[in-house]
């Protein structure tokens, strides 16, 4: 009785130990080496501390422009993919069983394609010429043809929004779904009974139950949309006209690995992460997630 | 039911299906638009871009897809192995060593556990991107770079499944724990043979979304691999998409392609996918 006492003792430490080992290598040690790089000019071979030098050079026009564009994507995203996503899983929650898992289907497959292969078809369907399908719609109605990558700042969000959309919201959608599935069924019910029509239903019980789930599904957009490069990758290799595709992340990865500044790149590094850190925590206040009568 | 319910009923599904077929139709188009070019040479596809007449070939020619198999050397068999190779392996590995993180922090009370539960959720908001870097030297200095562990490493143990996890196994019954002990099977035997057969819709979840996320992982493996015989598909395919790659046969058939082994796990772990999210899911 008393080995099987100390195993149970030992034992969870034995289950934990693959995050702590990981957390140890692999998270914490990398942030402190970023925090490190931050005050240092890395150079191969020769690193030297240069205090804040990097810190005052944060603020530079390529910054600026990351930020705008890591701003801006993050609140079209947010702005699509909580809303939309909602009323789907609505729309789906009731109803003919086996057609809404078919639609479950249907608008989760483009998250399973990869951010390359969705980037390939978006640039063929978004193609400059007025051949190609969306120009050639647009024709029809008297506009275009448009320089879907090339032509400025407005169409090349709307692309870069758009691909973030057919992507994530079936992922959302799910979500929302296994969100809707734990509000009890009699709640609707005695709503029912109350006399409260659909609308009125939706906003006096749906929304207020899915709060958690709205939480979780907005951090994680902060949290991606800030973090964006892939899409941005996919349609301008890095090198944006006019930094239209710039992010935070594409900046980092620019001086870093493009330019080899290590040391200015984990400056970035840092900014990002305090950006994503301050914004998930004023959204949770917002919410009143730290309030603990919720 | 009253009739006039009834009828305010079916006229509401008759807007609502149209709605979501139509919407679905949406969201399936690109997919098909990508389907149907793998049938147009990738010179008319890089001058036109996918118009109205790749959507209704005249031909299908399969010449394409031979060429994935005998162009430049077969080099995409190879990203094709490298990423089947990669992702059974970061899926399984992070499967097991996620779900036992998650079930210790899930069943036993013990010193540390909170601290440790609130470490993960800090991970959670990290973002991997801006780790890149000290990895990058790490890797350097391990003797990691351009090779399968050196994509592996870093992330074999996922926050976010040890979060799913936990939720899942705070659900089950102490009493099936207690009867294994009564049965004389130590802790670890309890989680191999009693609890995680017990969890099988959360790995049913959490397979789809482990083995996604490493199929389509794209910022690591462009830094870690080098040579091109060592590249994964998304990384492979990235480079034919360069002015420089100019291999657009190779490009829309291989994407194509490549998106068939991911969409066939998510098939086969379905059923598992949503019952596995709603147990253990997101709640408050």
């Amino acid at each position: 009785m008393k080995s099987l006492n100390s195993t149970m003792r030992i034992a969870p430490y034995v289950f934990a130990a693959p995050f702590i080992v990981a957390f140890l290598c692999f998270y914490l040690y990398p942030i402190i080496i970023t925090i490190l790089m931050s005050f240092q000019n890395v150079v191969p071979g020769q690193t030297s501390f240069i205090g804040l030098v990097n810190y005052g050079k944060i603020v530079d026009s390529d910054f600026l422009d990351a930020l705008r564009v890591g701003f801006i994507y993050t609140f079209l995203t947010i702005a699509i993919l909580v809303p939309v996503p909602i009323i789907f899983a609505v729309l789906l929650n009731s109803g003919a069983r086996r057609l809404n898992s078919v639609h479950r289907a249907m608008y989760f497959l483009p998250s399973l394609v990869s951010v390359v292969v969705a980037g390939t078809i978006f640039r063929l369907l978004f193609a400059s010429t007025d051949k190609a399908v969306v120009n050639s719609l647009l024709k029809l109605v008297g506009i275009g043809p448009v320089d879907w990558l090339l032509g400025g700042a407005v169409p090349a969000m709307f692309l870069m929004v758009l691909l973030a959309t057919w992507r994530w919201s079936g992922v959302n959608l799910i979500y929302f779904l296994s969100g809707l599935q734990a509000i009890p069924e009699e709640l609707y019910e005695a709503a029912q009974m109350d006399g409260a029509n659909p609308i009125q239903r939706f906003f006096r019980i749906t929304l207020p139950l899915l709060k958690p789930t709205i939480i979780f599904v907005t951090t994680i957009s902060i949290f991606g949309g800030f973090a964006m490069f892939e899409e941005s990758y996919i349609f301008w290799q890095g090198l944006s006209p006019n930094n239209v595709g710039l992010t935070m992340v594409g900046l980092l990865f620019k001086r870093g690995f493009q330019q080899g500044d290590l040391g200015m790149a984990s400056t970035y590094g840092l900014v990002l992460m305090v950006i994503v850190f301050t914004l998930s925590i004023l959204q949770l206040k917002l919410f009143g997630f730290f309030r603990k009568e919720d | 039911m009253t009739g006039g319910t009834q009828a305010r009923f079916r006229s509401w599904w008759l807007i609502k299906y149209p709605l979501l077929f139509a919407t679905a139709l949406l969201f399936l188009f690109p997919i098909v638009a990508l389907v149907m070019s793998c049938f147009k040479t990738g010179r008319d596809l890089m001058r036109y871009g996918i118009t109205f007449s790749t959507l209704i070939p005249q031909t299908f020619d399969f010449k394409n897809f031979t060429y994935l198999a005998e162009g430049s050397n077969g080099i995409y068999l190879d990203w094709y192995k490298n990423s089947l190779i990669l992702t059974t392996f970061q899926t399984g590995l992070s499967l097991f060593f996620s779900s036992l993180v998650g079930y210790g922090l899930g069943v036993y009370k013990f010193a540390g556990r909170n601290f440790l539960f609130v470490l993960v959720l800090f991970v959670l908001l990290v973002p991997l991107q801006i780790l890149i870097l000290p990895l990058y030297t790490m890797m350097i200095n391990l003797g990691g770079m351009d090779t399968y562990w050196g994509v592996l490493l870093p992330f074999l143990v996922s926050p976010f499944a040890i979060f799913f996890f936990r939720q899942y196994a705070i659900g089950i019954p102490k009493d099936y724990l207690d009867a294994g002990r009564v049965d004389g099977l130590n802790e670890y035997a309890i989680y191999f043979k009693i609890t995680a057969p017990l969890m099988a819709p959360a790995f049913g979840a959490m397979a789809i979304l482990m083995a996604q996320q490493s199929w389509n992982q794209f910022l690591w493996p462009l830094i870690v691999m080098r040579t091109t015989k060592m590249l994964t598909l998304p990384i492979g395919l990235n480079t034919l998409l360069t002015p420089y790659g100019n291999n657009y046969n190779m490009l829309i058939s291989g994407a194509a392609m490549a998106s068939v082994p991911i969409i066939t796990v998510f098939f086969f772990f379905q059923k598992y996918f949503m019952s596995g999210l709603t147990t253990g899911g997101i709640k408050g």
